[in-house]
């Protein structure tokens, strides 16, 4: 049979932001989307664009580590660790060596973005992708290392696209290859482009995919500062978190640290999704509660629905209910409410929404996307979902919900104590998110058991409104 | 493939793995059991490496498609904006369930998972070009305009 049949571009290569910056906020990594040709080194340079750069290569990479540190800017990807303190873990140079190091290093940008609900790193490399770039050339400056790989999830065709021409383009212009910015320090980069496969958004699987290898998890301790790509220290960052450091080192640590609270600096990129009247990627400070983002930015749900659930940080995050809203869209806090802040996440259910079937389909995903590497996880999987399926189709029986519970205790305890009982932590990400909803909307999954039937009458609710007519396109931007 | 293996180390030729095996499927359509072992054979491993690793990417496909392959995201922000709801559409109008491929070869039908386009939910990706915020209506006349 022939190969698929190539088609044009349907549709501007840059696809508008829906979102925007919330009212009155200090845009950092959002704050030239939207203007024109925003994507052109020429648009990014006449923006103060790698003026940062040059100004790092004339400090020492340890100033450089001590300056993100003291911004307290934290990974963005998921798991919020400081950047900084990542940075510095990369071994020093060996000694008995002439100042070069024995073994490369690495760096690795996680544009996998593959966490459900998640959307902002795709903004970032359609609307800035020499923010990026110029991000992975002061972090690599920083640990010693002369290749970066962008690796971006295999559906990114045309952000692997526009990468791949902002890279030729800072390459011409002197800010990537072998003299970045005539400081005589060397660095190239190169996408690398995944398959379809959740996991490897997990580092360790991110860096045996770009092996060559299935998107497999290692067991850690070593960790990739260690031993990462190629056997090499290594460090992974995501393509936020790298967006936010030219800015850094352009307006310093305070002002980034002032941005944030106590422990997180800057601001966030918050993906809101679901029923809400205005989706979209917002940057927000820490400070604003998950309500105020919901309901005065996105507009909340429509006309005389209420909300009834909401996601806070990707679909592994446990669920908060509406009275546990008021938290802000912070690390700490979003802990401290028992829930995490993931990726930013957001995804907003109505009261027309099933839960069952929400926890499903979640179920269904984790499923899917095991590597089948640990037991636990594995098996649990599939057979939280077969249970869930059952309770959304009429056919479960009264120990159903127990069984459950059970079985999501097998993969990851609730609540969690420390490490799960599994390799890597998509094994947690898929029973949290079973614990949370049935501990919080416990009548819901035995109203189902009860009346042998889903008692929703359009599961994915706002039925009327769920074709409806399209969002409003780019609000806000500059 | 040049240069594709350029961007690796020269030790490290298997890293060229998933973009050679991206290329030759988007030479071919999908990867027979030959291809995978002239890939395997250029970048110096055993033809299982190549094949255990075709099989676990979803991109990557082992058995013939259609011409167009439809992606339909169904996670939560989609399904909450309608996205299970065009699924079923989608096999109606086409007659095949999900995985299937029409009889006459034009199109192949699959449900995904996240497509990171939740914000203009309900999205499908057809031959890797986004479609975002669809309806049945604009499905349709979508599909209508293909050749
Ligand atoms: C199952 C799983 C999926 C993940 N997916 C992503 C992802 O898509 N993008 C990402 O940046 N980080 C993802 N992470 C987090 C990464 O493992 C890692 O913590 C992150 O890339 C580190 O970068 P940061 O410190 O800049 O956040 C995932 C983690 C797990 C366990
Ligand atoms: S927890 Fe699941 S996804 Fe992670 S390594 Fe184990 S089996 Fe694989
Ligand atoms: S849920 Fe469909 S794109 Fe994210």
């Amino acid at each position: 049979m022939a190969a698929p049949a190539q088609l044009p571009p349907t549709r501007p290569a840059t696809l508008l932001p829906t979102g925007g910056p919330a009212p009155g906020v200090e845009r950092v990594v959002s704050r030239r989307w939207g203007r024109p040709q925003s994507w052109t080194l020429a648009s990014y340079v006449a923006d103060g664009g790698y003026r940062a750069l040059k100004k790092a290569l004339a400090m020492t990479p340890a100033a450089i580590i001590d300056e993100v540190k003291r911004s307290n800017l934290r990974g963005r990807g998921g798991a919020g660790f400081p950047t900084g303190m990542k940075w510095s873990f990369i071994p020093k140079d060996v000694p008995g060596s002439t100042g070069a190091p024995s073994k490369p290093r690495y760096l690795c940008v996680n544009g996998d973005e593959s966490e459900p609900g998640t959307f902002k790193d795709r903004y970032i490399l359609d609307n800035d992708p020499h923010a990026l770039i110029e991000g992975m050339a002061i972090a690599s400056y920083a640990i010693g290392a002369h290749t970066a790989y962008v690796y971006l999830r295999g559906e990114f065709k045309r952000q692997a696209e526009r990468m791949e021409a902002a890279i030729a383009e800072a390459r011409e212009h002197g800010f990537l290859g072998p003299n970045v910015a005539g400081s005589g320090f060397a660095l190239e980069a190169h996408v690398h482009r995944g398959a379809g496969a959740y996991i490897c958004g997990e580092e360790t699987a991110l860096l045996e995919s770009l092996e060559g290898k299935r998107g497999w998890p290692r067991l850690k301790p070593p960790f990739p500062a260690v031993v990462g790509l190629f056997g090499c220290p290594t460090v992974v960052n995501n393509v936020e978190t790298l967006a936010n450091v030219p800015a850094i080192l352009d307006r310093g640590a305070a002002w980034f640290a002032g941005l944030g609270t106590e422990k997180s600096g800057g601001t966030r990129l918050m993906c809101v999704s679901g029923h809400v009247r205005r989706p979209g990627v917002y940057e927000v400070p820490m400070k604003m509660t998950l309500r105020q983002l919901v309901v005065d930015v996105c507009g909340g749900p429509e006309e005389g629905r209420t909300i009834k659930a909401v996601i806070p940080g990707g679909s592994s995050s446990p669920v908060l209910a509406p009275h546990e809203l008021d938290v802000a869209c912070e690390f700490e806090a979003l802990k401290n409410a028992g829930t995490m802040a993931g990726s930013g996440g957001v995804i907003v259910m109505d009261d027309t929404a099933c839960l069952v079937r929400t926890l499903w389909r979640i179920s269904k995903f984790y499923a899917e996307e095991s590597c089948g590497q640990c037991t636990p996880c594995r098996d649990g999987t599939p057979w939280q979902e077969a249970l869930l399926y059952r309770m959304e189709n009429g056919t479960a029986e009264p120990g159903d919900l127990d069984k459950l519970i059970s079985v999501a205790n097998a993969i990851c305890p609730f609540p969690p104590m420390g490490l799960g009982n599994t390799i890597c932590p998509l094994g947690d990400a898929a029973a949290l998110p079973v614990h949370s909803f049935v501990q919080k909307f416990r009548p819901e999954f035995e109203a189902h058991l009860r009346e042998k039937r889903c008692p929703f009458p359009t599961p994915w609710g706002r039925s009327a409104g769920a074709y409806g007519p399209a969002a409003p396109v780019a609000r806000g931007w500059s | 493939m040049a240069a594709i293996l350029s961007r690796y180390p020269a030790d490290r030729k298997r890293a060229a793995m998933l973009p050679a095996l991206r290329l030759v499927q988007e030479m071919k359509g999908y990867l027979t059991p030959e291809t995978l072992a002239l890939v395997a054979e250029r970048l110096g491993v055993a033809p299982a490496a190549a094949g255990e690793v075709a099989t676990f990417y979803t991109m990557l496909r082992v058995t013939p498609v259609g011409r167009y392959v439809i992606d339909l995201c169904t996670n939560v922000s989609c399904s909450l904006c309608g996205g299970e709801r065009l699924l079923r559409h989608l096999e109606r109008r086409l007659g095949v369930p999900v995985g299937g491929t029409t009889p006459d070869g034009k199109f192949t039908l699959r449900e995904v998972e996240c497509l990171a386009s939740c914000g203009t939910a309900p999205v499908l990706q057809l031959n890797e070009e986004y479609h975002e915020r669809l309806t049945p209506e604009t499905v349709d006349a979508l599909l209508d305009s293909l050749p």
